[in-house]
């Protein structure tokens, strides 16, 4: 289980203090996946940076598994560090070292017995399935290949938290997939505690159970992802499960309703055109399964004779969330 | 007297050159032996003290950087060696011979060398070097797990180039005292117009110059995993032969 609270981070560029990290809070259960998501200059990267030690927040504590990272003393970082494996965008793995070399590295920086190595490396190359590729060298390999080396050797150490930055933002999308199955099945394998970086919602809605949204260096939105998806309002939400662009009403009263869960399923529009003697025309729409929840994003017409109102009400109480479209 | 009657007969190159060669080779030998001793830490150095390297250390960095690599650095080498006499005196006991001369060869180019290492260790990717920290790396193990073995192929090349550069300096030191080739082709080509032995003398640099640098390529690319066709040492040089052919074919 990992904790962040109250995580600051400013530095001073010239004249000016910039504050890259405001104020963070976030919480992620062990063996549970949590995205963040933001755009670029949201302070992801510092983030990052801040959790690996490889940058001292200000101010504010990490926690990991009840040890607080932020306290120990410059000599105890590196041993601190151990405890999270880090998973690169690029890989960052070692042109000099082959892919069972890459994985050995960690083992190595604390004197771990040969044999251990080997039998070590062996399980974890065979856990991300490149067992016949040890001996290759990274230029050797694919993309999602590299990947998969680098999240074995993030695994080397037996750390408790997985920090995944960007991790599939290089990848083709059939290889996206693959990585993601991957992580997701090894967080369930090992009870890791997973932090995904990333600015691909596709991500998020593929393997997290929890995300929250960075911006400016705050946390403007989070939550597990059924909550984020079906809060009004927000934009992490509509983020997730977008409308297609570009669907142009016969203007008509448009009413944008999010179905959740059980409403996703009931027939609430064919009893609106019974009730309000309307008709409803979809113009555009999208049902998900998110965070094993199902949700319904719709945008209609609706002609009635009946004020806009009632019809609102009606839905509001049957469980839909209703915006009326400009 | 023919050309070849020459060849084979000329004092200056049966009895002078076998000797002034050895001490040709003696200079470049001891002068890059502690070039490398001493030009590939400061280069570590001077990378790692840098902003943003391992450990930033601005104000030994400047004085390190600005001052010693850069004065040594800007004056002439023959200037250089000639006021460095008496620090090779002081050191070997004598002002003259290739021992002599190898200080001064060794001092022009430790600096040229630091600078090389520290441009080839700024190439490798800082992912590697975070890559290297997050997973417990102490500073010394990114020196030798990361940065040593990662740049290892343009290290080798910095190398090669500097102790080609060595082999220039070595005919300059040859002149004002160090003996070898330098010598011979002054003493011989310059002083009695002795054609056939400046010839010589130059085939003999060439050759040196030739096979420091095959070698060096040869030990680069073996070492070198950086791109696919490079990986397998014996694949690459198939590869290798095969873009050359297709060069020639135009393909």
């Amino acid at each position: 289980m990992i904790t962040v609270t109250n995580l600051r981070k400013t530095y001073r560029q010239g004249e000016r203090t910039v504050t890259a990290l405001d104020d963070v809070t976030l919480s992620v259960p062990k063996g549970s996946i949590h995205g963040i998501v933001g755009h670029s200059g949201a302070g992801k990267s510092t983030l990052v940076r801040c959790l690996t030690l490889l940058d001292r927040p200000t101010s504010g504590a990490v926690v990991i598994d009840g040890r607080e990272l932020t306290a120990v003393r410059d000599s105890e970082v590196r041993t601190a560090r151990r405890r999270i494996g880090m998973v690169f965008q690029h890989a960052n793995l070692m042109d000099s070292r082959t892919a069972a070399q890459n994985v050995a590295h960690p083992l190595e920086l604390v004197k771990t017995p040969k044999t251990d190595v080997n039998r070590k490396v062996a399980e974890l190359l065979s856990l991300v399935g490149l067992t016949e590729f040890a001996d290759a060298y990274p230029s050797q390999l694919s993309g999602g290949q590299k990947q998969r080396v680098g999240i074995a050797r993030a695994l080397a150490s037996d750390p408790d938290v997985l920090l995944c930055d960007e991790p599939t933002s290089a990848l083709d999308p059939a290889t996206t997939e693959d990585i993601l199955t991957l992580i997701r099945s090894l967080t369930h394998t090992l009870n890791l505690t997973v932090l995904v970086i990333t600015h691909e919602m596709h991500v998020v809605k593929r393997i997290c159970d929890s995300v929250s949204l960075l911006e400016r260096g705050r946390i403007i939105e989070h939550g597990p992802l059924r909550e984020v998806v079906s809060q009004r309002g927000g934009s992490l939400g509509r983020s997730l499960m977008p409308l297609p662009a570009g669907t142009v009403g016969e203007g008509l009263p448009e009413l944008e309703l999010l179905l959740v869960g059980d409403t996703a399923s009931a027939p609430v529009l064919s009893e609106l055109t019974r009730r309000f003697d309307a008709n409803v025309n979809v113009i555009a729409g999208t049902v998900e399964t998110l965070g094993g929840s199902r949700f319904g994003r719709l945008r209609v017409e609706v002609d009635s004779p009946r004020p806009l109102s009632e019809i609102t009400a009606y839905l509001e109480g049957a469980g839909v969330h209703v915006e009326v479209a400009a | 007297m023919s050309l070849f009657d020459d060849l084979f007969q000329n004092p200056g190159i049966t009895e002078a050159l076998p000797e002034e060669f050895l001490a040709t080779l003696q200079m470049i030998g001891i002068s890059g032996f502690f070039t490398l001793l001493v030009g590939l830490p400061l280069g570590i150095f001077l990378h790692a003290s840098s902003p943003g390297g391992l450990r930033p250390m601005p104000v030994t960095n400047r004085i390190v950087s600005d001052v010693v690599v850069n004065i040594t650095r800007s004056i002439p080498f023959a200037i250089l060696m000639v006021s460095l006499i008496p620090l090779a005196r002081l050191l070997t006991g004598s002002s003259i011979g290739p021992v002599a001369a190898s200080v001064s060869l060794s001092i022009g180019a430790i600096p040229f060398f630091a600078r090389l290492v520290e441009t080839s260790l700024r190439d490798v990717s800082s992912g590697k070097i975070d890559a290297a920290l997050v997973m417990g790396s102490t500073r010394l193990q990114v020196i030798t797990k990361v940065l040593i073995p990662e740049a290892l192929p343009s290290l080798i090349s910095a190398f090669t180039t500097t102790l080609v550069t060595l082999v220039g300096y070595s005919a300059m030191a040859g002149i004002i005292g160090g003996g070898g080739l330098g010598r011979l082709a002054y003493n011989y080509g310059l002083q009695r117009f002795d054609t056939m032995v400046m010839v010589v003398i130059i085939v003999i640099i060439v050759a040196i110059v030739q096979v420091i640098q095959i070698v060096g390529d040869r030990l680069a690319q073996r070492v070198d995993h950086r791109t696919a066709a490079t990986a397998g040492a014996g694949r690459s040089r198939r590869v290798r032969r095969q873009a050359a052919a297709n060069d020639v074919v135009g393909v």
